[in-house]
């Protein structure tokens, strides 16, 4: 297991225990962005746990907010803030939201959650940085059904008009949204071929697997003066085959089978990082 | 706070104060950014994306995005000055003015221009007479309705320097002159322009001048009339409301704004919380959508006029004689 998979595993294992110990929440648009939340914020992004606000750090917007949970188990393995603290989620007064709050939670750059706005507050840190000639870089995960929001195909012309280049897009195209799937709701048709007559740089990956996203990634890094956008190929519950294939999958209240599945799961993750003798001190 | 009323009119375009003090601002404050959407030539900054293009976006006909993108970047640092028409900087973009606005404690100013019967021949469809409700319901956003030329340079001149989300109502074209250049205001302070024992008119924006006119003609009835600029609609002066309306035998209201949620729902906030016993009369508009027609049709329509306020004060102070 390389070191990209393990953290995988280990953001993985810390959203399951974090919803198994609320009971409930957003799972299947959280674990399908588990691995890229693992390239960024293991290997291609700048940024300083012990100082969140260092000025030299990249940006990183989730814009389908509802993933908070995988965002938020991101930052606690990378330790910004203590593992415990995932037990609080949604907790009253707690520092971790159902959706990322900038003024809560260490780490958290942008407030998001009504979908469609956070890819326009990317355009307009990427533009910023752009405007003061910073190197800073911006992240952003959109989900495909956010992409229902006009305001995101708003956001996606002014990056392509300014060729901001210094702004990775990734839409997670696990192919359902809450009351389906994407085709059946508003198909959303061939997103690569939209965003191309956008005037973006676009790649298709496996959003399953660390290396082709980090390829992907650093391909861009090659772009000067394009829009950028990776499509992840993913799916709903992503690793775990059982939450894959449940047909509700986008917020789920555990109980009776997938209570028993999501405790497996549980039981499945911590095996596969113990037996690679490296048990990070989160459990 | 000390100001001075204007001894002559010689009024000034707003759309130029907005751009004349942008330039200003820009040159000294290189983080100092301006959007638009669209609107450029209607909101005369022209100039200022010839002279600063690296700072000036034009954002093009979406103002989801505008609003969305200026929080952005003024979560890095920079300070977007904001226009578009008040109904589109409002009504169309709320929830982006609501959650990467406020919510997220971003930093922007929105200059919402023609509000109410300034859309004239835009008419109905770009006619905002809600922009003060849905701003008022935003928390911790400041909402101010300059009276004129002056006020709004000191505004924008001072808000550059403050943290927050502000929100500016006003015409582009000249309204009259109320103050003096050299006057000096307080954001959340209301300015008594005239005392008066008998009336309290709490006016914004166009309305004062209609307001003093008002006094004027009361004061044939033997009435003594206060004229006071509340241009801070929030956060509301309410020590002043209670101060100056205890004690009178009618308190009006007066704005160029819906009568649901306005300034004449936030003084009626604060009257019905204090033991003033004052009656409340709202010159504004009545439930009604725009329409199009020319300035002095519209507020003879809409009834925002000295006439309406004169009208209104002697009928509230019949009311309570007979009580």
């Amino acid at each position: 297991m390389g070191d990209l998979k393990k953290l995988s595993a280990k953001i993985r294992l810390e959203v399951c225990k974090m919803l198994k110990h609320r009971g409930f929440g957003h799972l299947g648009g959280s674990l399908s962005i588990v691995e890229t939340l693992s390239v960024l914020y293991g290997d291609v992004m700048k940024i300083n746990p012990l100082n969140p606000n260092w000025e030299g750090r990249d940006w990183f917007v989730l814009s389908k907010g509802h993933a908070g949970p995988a965002l938020y188990a991101t930052l606690a393995v990378k330790e910004y803030f203590p593992v415990e603290m995932l037990n609080t989620l949604n907790d009253n007064s707690t520092r971790i939201p159902s959706h990322p709050d900038r003024l809560k939670t260490p780490g958290v750059d942008v407030t998001t959650g009504s979908l469609g706005q956070g890819i326009s507050l990317a355009v307009g840190i990427a533009k910023s940085f752009r405007m003061s000639q910073k190197s800073n870089r911006v992240y952003s995960i959109v989900g495909d059904g956010e992409c229902n929001e006009g305001q995101v195909w708003e956001a996606f012309q002014f990056a392509a008009h300014h060729r901001l280049s210094n702004l990775i897009i990734f839409i997670d195209e696990n192919h359902k949204q809450l009351d389906g799937p994407t085709k059946d709701i508003v198909n959303p048709f061939d997103i690569k071929e939209k965003l191309e007559a956008f005037g973006f740089v676009v790649k298709r990956v496996k959003g399953n697997d660390e290396s082709e996203i980090k390829k992907a990634v650093l391909e861009m890094f090659e772009v000067q003066d394009k829009a950028c956008c990776i499509i992840l190929d993913t799916v709903k519950g992503q690793g775990i085959e059982y939450f894959e294939t449940l047909a509700d999958n986008h917020h789920i209240r555990f109980s009776g089978e997938s209570e028993f599945q999501l405790d497996l799961a549980i039981e499945k993750l911590k095996q596969e990082l113990e037996s690679e003798g490296r048990l990070c001190n989160l459990f | 706070m000390q100001f001075i009323l204007a001894e002559k009119q010689q009024p000034k375009e707003l759309r130029a104060v907005y751009q004349e003090t942008l330039m200003e601002l820009m040159k000294e404050n290189v983080n100092v950014v301006v959007c638009d959407a669209d609107l450029v030539n209607a909101s005369g900054t022209t100039k200022l994306f010839e002279t600063y293009p690296d700072r000036c976006i034009n954002m093009g006909i979406s103002e989801a995005n505008m609003i969305g993108a200026s929080c952005g970047m003024s979560l890095t640092g920079k300070i977007p000055f904001v226009h578009t028409f008040a109904p589109f900087a409002t009504r169309r973009a709320f929830d982006q003015l609501y959650l990467s606005g406020g919510y997220q404690q971003a930093n922007i100013r929105i200059f919402g221009s023609d509000p109410g019967f300034w859309a004239l021949h835009n008419g109905g469809t770009h006619t905002s007479v809600e922009d003060l409700a849905l701003t008022r319901a935003i928390p911790q956003l400041t909402v101010i309705a300059p009276a004129d030329a002056v006020q709004f340079k000191w505004v924008l001149n001072n808000t550059v320097n403050w943290y927050g989300m502000y929100y500016f109502r006003c015409a582009r074209k000249a309204v009259p002159d109320i103050y003096s250049d050299a006057s000096v205001f307080e954001i959340g302070r209301g300015n008594v322009l005239y005392e008066g024992s008998d009336i309290a008119i709490f006016a914004i924006g166009e309305m004062i001048a209609e307001a003093i006119k008002a006094r004027e003609i009361l004061k044939v009835y033997g009435l003594s009339t206060a004229v006071i600029d509340m241009f801070t609609v929030k956060p509301l002066d309410e020590d002043l409301v209670k101060t100056v309306s205890k004690g009178k035998k009618v308190v009006i209201t007066a704005e160029n704004h819906s009568k649901i949620g306005g300034l004449g729902s936030a003084v009626a906030e604060v009257l019905a919380e204090n033991p003033i016993k004052a009656p409340l009369i709202r010159v504004a508009i009545q439930d009604h959508f725009g329409e199009v027609g020319t300035q002095d049709y519209l507020k003879d329509k809409f009834g925002l006029n000295a006439e309406a306020i004169v009208n209104g004060a002697l009928r509230a102070l019949d009311i309570s004689v007979s009580m």
